[in-house]
This record gives structure tokens, sequence and C-alpha cells, in this order.
């Protein structure tokens, strides 16, 4: 049968069981765009900016297992989408985004509305496609699925000509898809995995590092199994929250620039170090020279053979996807009649309990002036640690990561790679739209929720009942805590000057506001905004106007060398 | 050290830039960099000249077998190869200097491939200090202009690179 390429192409996101496509329409898309309208299987999301689309579908698809899919138009449209797709890059989230593009007669005539799609976005996808021909539509559709999803995860762009949106081929959708040049491997190499099974048995100080990859990877099961299996003290990077339960008593909370004391210690004086699907960024080790001032063993298993040996060197290198390499080394380690060092793990467990008695986190609670650390500790209460928390980037994010203990896997949706200010809102109606009955949080900041604020107006339209929990300190926290420590107090530019009602402005969307300036009100205000499980609540929190983020790490320097908040 | 690094890769649109853009994305030096069809018109041949650390030569080869496009790459630096570089010279060849640049080219086994009355255009290939050598041996006042080609490489004997 004979479609025309916007027919084939949501022919395509059906036979993919794309469920939301997140979007914003355009001239180069309106064939898409009338296809859609004729449909009811895909449902579209019309956003008020193309950055909170693919945000959107970003949320999405790190909230469940699934492809993020976003539309956007040519020119403005694909720019605008750009910092939401290194957003997905830097985090490996698997995505589809499809963008129109002026007719092939037009390209590179600087027609209206053209940019050069492929070359803007070509170093922030894991690979993209300027489809000239409506014939491949089908088979580019396809391939895109399968890059986004196989191997390392990450945003696969397509861009469709509006001409080629018009014309007919014959379609049919591809069973199966071969790219010869691409065979991401799965299975780690066993040899690797007895060596490492060995080195780990031996250990007298092992500790397990993992990010993002396990929680990709839905490797959480295998990880809490291994470590236990161990009894060693796990660490989980800002990406890898949730991959292990942080309840668990083998926990030892998040490391880097902002991880606990016994995280950083414990990583820098391992013997033998396991990282899983984690790729040592210079947030999270700090200084590579410091911390490879210490000899220790590392294995490393990671999908992708380029995360390996990038900055750190690596003993036993392991590539293939987490999940299946963890159950190899389980299976290796269960049959193994050799056992860990039991007297060894006790004096290592001594020293790391002797860290974690520094009580890192702690921080001195007032009845004069509200706590942002305290304001996330009672949303967890509430919430009984089980909600959707998304977050933009800066302290508000810090705080979170460290006080709502995740216990679950896709429960905490931030931009960690990019750190990008304006991901928490629209990640968060990805999430709600993916989760109709769960409890999502958004918690942010004053400074980031008004780079994506207008999307107020996307979660009305729905009826996205998101919780925003803007800890609201009328400064771009984290600059003014970094010029407070290395800038000599001058506030640059950090102050929020000329701030919004915020209760009035989510009042003006259609929503409820509360503004809370009392330490006193932050539990009963919580808790109203809870009740009303139908609406959205924008919760505006008066926070401590220079609180900061501790423990802290300063950019450059090494693990150990740490500020704590007793030391100031 | 200088390595140089062969590699096939669909021949798609836009391919060329993948390569070159991952470069100077992860600030990878480029010394040379040619690239041709081969015998598959589906693929295309490149070769690239490039230096840095062992460190940064295994991120290298890493990350440009990472690119969906990049079939598959070989280090040809692994193992014994061969190299050779293409060179056109058009130099000034006027009075004496006519003989002479004759017998200096003969000696490098180049050849002359256009005359006129006041230039010689010489082709030249081998090892780029071969190429070097033969531009030092030469007044280089006579040099009008030089074109090369960056290195080509392939393995010994047995040792191929194909799909």
């Amino acid at each position: 049968m004979e479609l025309t390429g916007a027919e084939i192409t949501i022919r395509c996101l059906q036979e993919e069981g794309v469920e939301y496509v997140f979007g914003y329409p355009g001239g180069a898309v309106l064939f898409i765009y009338d296809e859609l309208f004729k449909q009811e299987q895909v449902k579209h999301v019309l956003v008020r900016h193309e950055q909170a689309a693919v945000h959107a579908a970003d949320g999405y698809a790190r909230s469940t297992d699934k492809v993020g899919v976003a539309l956007v138009t040519s020119g403005p449209g694909v720019t605008n989408a750009v910092t939401g797709i290194a957003t997905a890059y830097m985090d490996s989230i698997p995505m589809v985004v499809i963008s129109g593009q002026v007719p092939t007669s037009y390209i590179g005539e600087d027609a209206f509305q053209e940019v050069d799609t492929v070359g803007i976005t070509r170093p922030c996808v894991k690979h993209n496609f300027l489809v000239k021909d409506v014939r491949d539509i089908a088979s580019t559709m396809k391939k895109a699925f399968y890059l986004a999803k196989s191997g390392r995860p990450g945003p696969v762009l397509v861009d469709i000509p509006k001409d080629v949106s018009q014309q007919k081929a014959e379609y049919s959708y591809p069973a199966t898809v071969n790219i010869r040049s691409y065979n991401p491997q799965t299975h780690g190499d066993i040899g690797q995995i007895k060596r490492a099974a060995q080195l780990l048995l031996e250990a007298k100080r092992p500790m397990v590092y993992a990010g993002g990859g396990v929680v990709l990877s839905d490797a959480s099961k295998q990880l809490t199994e291994l470590v236990r299996l161990l009894g060693v003290p796990c660490t989980n990077t800002l990406m890898g929250l949730g991959g292990y339960p942080a309840d668990d008593k083998q926990f030892v909370g998040m490391l880097g620039m902002h991880g606990t004391y016994e995280a950083n210690l414990g990583m820098q004086n391992c013997d033998v170090l396991l990282a899983v699907g984690a790729r040592f960024d210079d947030r999270v080790i700090g200084n590579v020279g410091h911390f490879n001032s210490v000899p220790r063993k590392i294995i490393h298993i990671d999908i992708d053979p380029a995360s390996i040996s990038k900055r750190v060197k690596v003993d036993v290198p392991i590539v293939g996807d987490v999940a299946h390499v963890l159950a190899d080394l389980l299976s290796v380690l269960n049959s193994s009649k050799q056992k860990p060092d039991a007297a060894a793990l006790k004096d290592w467990w001594k020293q790391i309990e002797e860290w974690r008695s520094a009580k890192s986190l702690a921080y001195k609670n007032s009845s004069e002036v509200i706590k942002p650390q305290y304001v996330i500790e009672q949303l967890h209460k509430l919430t009984h640690g089980d909600a959707f928390v998304t977050s933009d980037v800066g302290q508000h994010q810090m705080w979170a990561a460290q006080y709502y203990k995740f216990n679950h896997p896709r429960r905490w949706i931030n931009s960690g790679g990019l750190g990008t200010m304006g991901f928490g809102l629209p990640a968060a109606m990805g999430v709600q739209l993916a989760h109709p009955g769960a409890t999502v949080a958004c918690v942010t900041g004053e400074g980031s929720i008004q780079m994506n604020i207008q999307e107020l107006s996307t979660c009305k339209q729905y009826k996205l009942p998101i919780k925003i929990i803007a800890l609201n300190n009328r400064y771009l926290g984290m600059v003014r805590q970094w010029q407070e420590f290395f800038h000599g107090n001058r506030y640059s530019h950090s102050y929020m000057d000329a701030l919004p009602d915020f209760v009035k402005l989510a009042e003006a969307y259609g929503h409820a506001g509360i503004l809370v300036e009392k330490p006193s009100d932050v539990e009963g205000a919580l808790k109203e905004a809870f009740a009303r499980k139908d609406e959205l609540v924008f919760l505006d929190f008066r926070t401590d106007m220079t609180e900061n983020v501790y423990p802290m790490v300063p950019g450059g320097k090494g693990l150990s060398e740490v500020i704590l908040a007793e030391d100031l | 050290m200088r390595h140089i690094i062969s590699l096939l890769m669909e021949n798609e649109a836009g391919a060329l830039s993948r390569v070159a853009g991952l470069f100077s994305a992860r600030g990878y030096n480029i010394e040379s960099l040619n690239v041709a069809p081969t015998e598959d018109p589906t693929m295309s041949r490149m070769t690239i000249v490039t230096s840095g650390s062992d460190e940064v030569i295994e991120q290298i080869n890493k990350q440009l077998n990472k690119l969906v496009d990049v079939v598959s790459v070989m280090d040809l630096n692994d193992g014994d190869h061969i190299e050779r570089e293409l060179m056109l010279v058009k130099v000034h060849a006027m009075g004496e200097a006519r003989e002479e640049l004759k017998r200096i080219a003969d000696i490098f086994r180049g050849r002359i491939i256009d005359v006129s009355d006041k230039t010689y255009t010489i082709e030249l290939t081998g090892s780029g200090s071969k190429l070097d050598s033969f531009l030092q041996a030469i007044d280089h006042s006579l040099i009008l202009e030089t074109v090369r080609t960056g290195a080509s490489g392939i393995g010994r004997g047995d040792r191929i690179l194909k799909l």
C-alpha cells in the first residue's frame, strides 16, 4: 500500500508502541501533524517550548524503560531542542527526536527556518539521519529506535524534509534491523569476569561504585545481590541513586563533589574498586592525579568500551551490559569455594563506620528560617521515600540527592551530565504521563524553575498534578556558594532580583500555590499539597538565603580534600 | 607518538564530518586525513595520521569505533605496515637549475609529469620523510607550489582491514 512519508512516520511510531509524542508544530512538520490528527493510538502532548518537549520525552524515558519521542519543526524548533538533546546524550537516555526540515530542493539555500540540523546536533546525538527519500523513512525509523535503545543508549535524530513527508512510497515496517557497523557487546568476557571475582574475593578493602548504567540496564537486583554477597560498602553516583537501596546498611551514600565523607574516603582508600556503569567523571573522582596517587585495583564494567580507561587506568575491563555481566559475576562467585576475607572486611567496615560517624550530612535546623535540607527530609517522610522526584540544577538538586533516600531505580530524575537548568518541570511532565497515578515532585529553585516556567500551561492542559517544591533562597545558590568559597564573597549577578510572586503565577496558570515562610509550616504545607491529588501545587519555600551544600570537594581537588560543614 | 589509523566507513553523506567532528570536539590532532571510495562502492577508506600518548591513541581508536558509520578501524602501528604519500611539486626550472632538478628527481625516483619553459612539475611517492628529504635537497627558493595527499597505509603480508 502506498502511503505518504508523514503517514509512514506515524505508522512507524505505532509499530514501536509509542504512547506519547512530545512536540510543537510548525511549517516543516505540518504533514506529520496532519497524520497525528487522523489517529488516536499515538497521543501528542503539546508543550510550550521545544526544549521542554525533549526534556519531557527524556523524563518519560528515564522513569520507564522505554524510548522517549519528541517532534519538532525545522530551524528554531531544532535549535530550541538542542539543549534537551544534549542533556539526554550526556546521561545516555534512549530517545528518538523527529525534526522537520525544509523541502529537499531548498536545502542549502538559507531557506526560511532552515538550519543544518544534522550538523548542529551531530556532536550531541548517538546518531542522526537526514531522510532524503520517502522510501527510506521506515527503515530509518527502525534503525533510530534500535540505536536509541541498544548498546549505550542515547538520543537519535531523524530529520525529515517537508516534501519527503508529502511524497508517497510503499510501506512495510522492517521486522528486523541490521547495521553492519554497529554491534554492541552485551555479554562480558568470562575470563575477565573470573579475574574480577578473584580480585573481589581477595580484597581487604573492597568498594562498589555504581552509576547510571545500573539504572539504564535495570540491574538493581543483580547489584544488590552482589553487594550483599560480598559484604562490601556500596556508593552510588548522582546518576545511580536508587540503583542500590539507600536504606540498606551497606549503602554509604552518594559520592563525588557533594558526596558523603564515608563514600569519598572509601573510594579513595579502597584496595579493589568495582565500578559498575559509571565513568569516573570529574564531579565524581575530583582530581585524577590525586585519585591515582593511591594504589588500588580497578574493575570496570561498562557497555561502552570508550568509557573504560578514559580518565582512570583500569586493571580488569569488562565490556558488556551491566545486568548480564553482574549476573555472570554472581554465578562465578556463587560457584566459588573461596569466601570473602571476613577478618579484613570487619576492619574495613570499622574504618567506614568511623568515617560515617563524622555525620557529614548533619545540619543545624532552625525554628526561625526554613532549612532546605529540612524541606527535603519532610518531603521524603511524607511520600514514604516512594515518589518520583525530578530536579533542576543547583543546590536544591544536591540536597534532593543527599536527603531524599531513593530505594528504587528510575525514581530520581535529574540532569547529571549536562547540568541543565530548566529540566525539572518538563521532565516531571513526562514522568507523570508515564505514571498517571504516581506521586511526582519537582524539586527546583527560583532560578531553574523560571527557565521553563511556561510549562505550567502544559501541565494545566494535560491535568498533570505535579508538586513543585521550590527551594527559594533568592540566590542562584550554587553560584553564590562558589562565589563565597572561591571568589571572595563577590556575589556577581547571582542574586535573583525582581522575582515573581510564584503563588500568583501558579494561580494565573490555573494551578494552586502556597507560600511557606516558617519552618513550622513546612510539614503542613507539604501535607496540604499532597492531599490535593488532582492538582498541581506550587510550593514556594522561602529558605535560608546563605545555606551551603556540604560536604564539598572543591573543583580540581581530591576526594579526601573535602570541606565539611563543621570546618567553617 | 605518531600513529597511522586506517578505517572503513559507510559511504554516507556526512560520514566524513562525523570523523572530523570527533577529532575537533575531543581535541585530538590530525596531521593528515584522506578519504576515497573502495572497491565496494558502499564503503569508503579513510587514513588518518595522528599523534598522542598511548592513552589518547587508545581513546581515538575506541571513539572511532563508536561512530555508527564506522565499519572497522585498524591502528597500522600495531603491526608491520607500508606507508606511502604522493606529492606534486611545481618548481622554477630555468638555466642550471633545470638540469639539476631533473637529476635530483631521478635520484628520488620522481617523475616529471608536466613541463613548461620555466617550470617542472614533479611527481613523487614515498614515505612522508622521503618527500621531506626531497624538498630539503632542492633549492627552497625554486619551489612554486607543493601538493601532498597525506599518508595512505596498508598492513604487510596477511594483515588486512576488510569488512
